[in-house]
């Protein structure tokens, strides 16, 4: 990130990324509502390497009471790295310091779409555990909880999708791989409200101009389309194929889960 | 209101246990169906993910270069972690691991240390201090009782799947396969509960709220390699051994969903 010229070449000789992608094209992509059994709604994200589940209790009883609010429910989002999650070494799970500001921004999002004013007192638990990682883990985690919220049967006024915009070797690409991420000049994760595409998170680092900022989040804005397309499939599938509850982890990027049917 | 709905549970429980059925209709030793989704993770280099009925337990191997214990220079290093997500039930809560997380992360590392499937000294490089390292985690995605035998079962399947990266001039090249870890026996765990003088095989966990003890074996073909019995209720001896026949009758059964 902080080199201006990239050490590692991150375009290919025919001007494509290492990836085989196109500058504006996200990775393939899978979505699966309700794949847990005990929480109240879940989701597993499948985004390129990225292996993301999410899991939403509540609204239930706050405890500690001193997190209770007489006003609303309060919003407790988690995001959780597995320690066998990244290809490099065995890794620690348990807060770290980048892990408690993701999980504070990512409830900061969701507090802004769910209708918590219904359920005082109460508190909506929202789980989310990286089993893998690959460059994008907190919008794969956004897109997941998002889904979670929405099985789970809480109240939203507005849908959330999230994509990441970034630059590499001066052009303006969506959704960073890991190597974009690391070696690139400018990481911008974003979420939106699916009706009014108002952005719900924000997070930038590196270095753009007024132009590429503008540019980036129209980029970032028009992709979350198609990842709001993906979210809605998923929670619709659930009800037109209802099958047993499992986490179809081994789904290829892309790949829609086919529930074996019965003999 | 949960210890109410608990009370109630036990009661249905020890109700249907003396009409001699189970609320899934199960027999008393029959399990509930097993099946081993292998290597569904690729940057662990081993998984799998284990559904024995609605349980639904992950396993990630990660293998790395660590010191090895003093006392033990010439063995590589095993060490085995439960993880009880907040995800996989509305009873687990964020936070250190709890008891009965490190219990089970226990029970399964006894299982396969003491089994000797792993050859701990064949992960001492020469001409170097530091060793391999096989860290198994275990992470709980869906808690509908009997942890223990899924975890024994999705961690046996993940060490049987897992790749060894190469070692080249004291590093780890993990783009690079030294081939497989091929553990030498397969370790699997059965687990008994006991409610009154009853005995059942694979409790689910509304079950698990109206039994008085458990009874987990692990067995490789010829041996016992870990016990543990947890909860009040008191084992005779001839129930052990009663259990430990069991046991190693219903391994076949297990170690066939590992094929």
């Amino acid at each position: 990130m902080s080199s201006k010229t990239s050490k590692v070449a991150l375009t290919r000789d025919d001007g494509k990324r290492l990836d085989g992608r196109a500058d504006d094209e996200l990775r393939p992509i899978s979505i699966e509502a309700h794949v847990l059994n005990d929480a109240d709604g879940s989701a597993l994200v499948i985004w390129g390497k990225n292996k993301v589940v999410a899991g939403v209790f509540g609204p239930r009883e706050c405890v500690p009471r001193h997190d209770q609010s007489p006003y609303r429910a309060v919003l407790r989002c988690r995001y959780n790295m597995a320690p066998f999650c990244s290809l490099e070494e065995h890794g620690r799970s348990g807060p770290s310091r980048r892990s408690q500001e993701l999980s504070k921004v990512i409830s900061e999002a969701f507090e802004n779409v769910v209708i918590a004013e219904s359920y005082p007192k109460t508190a909506i638990d929202v789980y989310i555990d990286i089993l893998q990682s690959d460059g994008g883990t907190r919008c794969a985690a956004l897109t997941a909880a998002a889904v979670a919220l929405a099985d789970a049967g809480i109240p939203m006024k507005d849908m959330l999708s999230a994509v990441a915009v970034g630059k590499v070797e001066g052009r303006l690409v969506l959704d960073l791989s890991k190597e974009e991420d690391n070696f690139g000049q400018s990481d911008n994760p974003m979420a939106f409200a699916s009706r009014n595409g108002e952005v719900l998170l924000y997070q930038m680092d590196g270095l753009l101009t007024r132009e590429e900022v503008k540019a980036g989040i129209e980029m970032g804005h028009k992709a979350s389309r198609e990842v709001l397309k993906l979210q809605l499939d998923a929670l619709a599938r659930v009800y037109e194929q209802p099958h047993e509850t499992t986490v179809p982890l081994q789904l290829a990027p892309g790949q829609k889960f086919a529930p074996p049917q019965p003999a | 209101m949960s210890e109410i709905q608990d009370e109630l549970k036990r009661d249905v429980l020890r109700n249907m246990l003396s009409q001699g059925r189970r609320a899934d209709g199960r027999g008393n030793f029959d399990y509930r169906a097993i099946q081993i989704v292998k290597n569904p993770l690729q940057n662990a280099e081993g998984s799998a993910l284990c559904h024995l009925g609605k349980t639904q337990v992950l396993c990630g191997v990660k293998v790395d270069l660590a010191m090895p214990f003093s006392d033990r220079p010439d063995e590589g290093v095993l060490s085995t972690g439960a993880e009880f997500s907040p995800l996989g039930s509305h009873t687990f809560e964020p936070g250190p691991p709890s008891r009965a997380a490190i219990e089970l992360a226990r029970v399964v590392d006894r299982g396969i240390r003491s089994s000797e499937t792993i050859d701990l000294k064949a992960l001492a490089i020469e001409g170097m201090d530091k060793v391999q390292a096989i860290y198994i985690d275990l992470w709980i995605l869906d808690h509908d009782g009997n942890l223990f035998d899924a975890s024994m079962l999705a961690a046996m399947a993940a060490l049987q799947g897992t790749r060894m990266p190469k070692v080249e001039d004291k590093k780890l090249i993990r783009t690079e396969s030294a081939g497989m870890l091929n553990p030498k026996v397969p370790v699997v765990s059965c687990t008994f509960a006991k409610v009154d003088e009853r005995i059942l095989i694979d409790p689910t966990m509304d079950e698990h709220k109206g039994i008085d003890g458990q009874l987990t074996i692990a067995t490789t073909p010829e041996h016992v390699c870990a016990v543990q019995k947890s909860g009040w209720a008191a084992f005779s001896q001839k129930d052990i051994l009663d259990l430990v026949d069991q046991s190693f009758s219903k391994a076949v059964e297990l170690r066939r969903a590992l094929d």
